[in-house]
């Protein structure tokens, strides 16, 4: 086939394609059950999102324009991850840094308006223990959160990993293209956070 | 260039294979507009509060879709079918999960009529 014109070594990558595309289809099986997991806590926030036991409610503690700045940042580091994926497959290890740089800080300032948030937020009284719907609420943002936190630290991983040799290989590429679904699915979910959690609490 | 590496992997799964910065940009903009959209709806007040969560979630669903392609890549590649089954599995769970426990907790409200 054609891979064999263009890759010198084609023998080589075919031995490869058989290992290295059950890793990326195992990522992708663990991505469904991680869906599942946000599926159960979507399903609590549901029941839970009118036991208010007097305290506030989402209309009195969300902050719409936050929310719709927190959205286009983690929108636009899916893109920018894209476009680091796209530069890995071209080869291109300037323009890959470079993307992955903007990916990392939009998502650090993501996380870090979601930190804020939080704290404003306890500070306040207004933390998990005040109430079942805010026990719902943090549980299932800062579940979304702690994903977030741990595709920052894998991005700064894959990134450092790209200085050494092993940059480009079929494996490096695989553990690329399963953090890229990892991402592109955090910000699947956050889709979900924004209108099911905030814009319906909001109306 | 993406030639090459798509060869080298060999298989279309989602997440490579038919990217480009096109589509990425295709798949943003739709997503801009979309999302844009869903906040405009509750932020404008232009409709009943039911209707809005018709909107909303209607909204939603059809960025998850434009996500799901354009950002996941998830294409009709006979290669990729258990992806997509998968897929299609972890969603009715999902359905299965959300809607069953409204479904029982509410019930459940009303036979201890504490609603």
């Amino acid at each position: 086939m054609a891979h064999q014109a263009i890759t010198p070594a084609g023998s080589a990558h075919d031995e490869h394609e058989h290992h290295e595309t059950p890793v990326v289809f195992g990522f992708w099986i663990y991505l469904m059950t991680d869906c599942v997991l946000f599926g159960t806590l979507f399903a609590v926030f549901a029941v839970m999102r009118n036991q208010f036991a007097g305290g506030p409610t989402g209309k009195e503690l969300f902050d719409l324009q936050g929310v719709g700045l927190e959205t286009l940042i983690l929108l636009l580091s899916s893109i920018t991850f894209g476009f680091g994926a796209l530069s890995a497959q071209a080869k291109k290890h300037g323009l890959f840094i470079f993307w992955l740089a903007v990916t990392f800080l939009l998502g650090l300032s993501f996380v870090g308006m979601e930190i804020r948030e939080f704290s404003h937020m306890v500070a306040e009284g207004n933390g998990p223990d005040r109430s079942a719907f805010l026990s719902a609420f943090f549980t299932l943002v800062s579940t979304h959160g702690l994903h977030v936190t741990c595709g920052l630290i894998w991005i700064a991983v894959v990134a450092l990993q790209s200085f050494g040799s092993q940059a480009w290989t079929p494996r490096f590429m695989s553990k690329l293209t399963c953090l890229s679904l990892f991402w592109h699915f955090l910000d699947i979910v956050w889709i979900c956070v924004f209108t099911f959690v905030y814009l319906m609490s909001v109306i | 260039m993406s030639n090459a590496h798509h060869s080298a992997m060999g298989h279309d799964e989602p997440g490579e294979g038919h990217a480009s910065y096109g589509s990425y940009m295709i798949g943003f903009f739709l997503s801009l507009i979309l999302t844009a959209g869903a906040f405009a709806a509750v932020m404008v007040h232009a409709m009943s509060p039911s209707t809005t969560i018709a909107v909303i979630s209607v909204l939603a669903i059809v960025q998850v879709f434009v996500h799901v392609v354009y950002f996941l890549h998830m294409n009709t590649d006979p290669e990729t079918t258990w992806n997509r089954l998968a897929f299609a599995f972890a969603i009715l769970v999902v359905l299965i999960v959300v809607f069953g426990f409204l479904f029982v907790m509410h019930d459940t409200a009303m036979h201890m009529m504490s609603r």
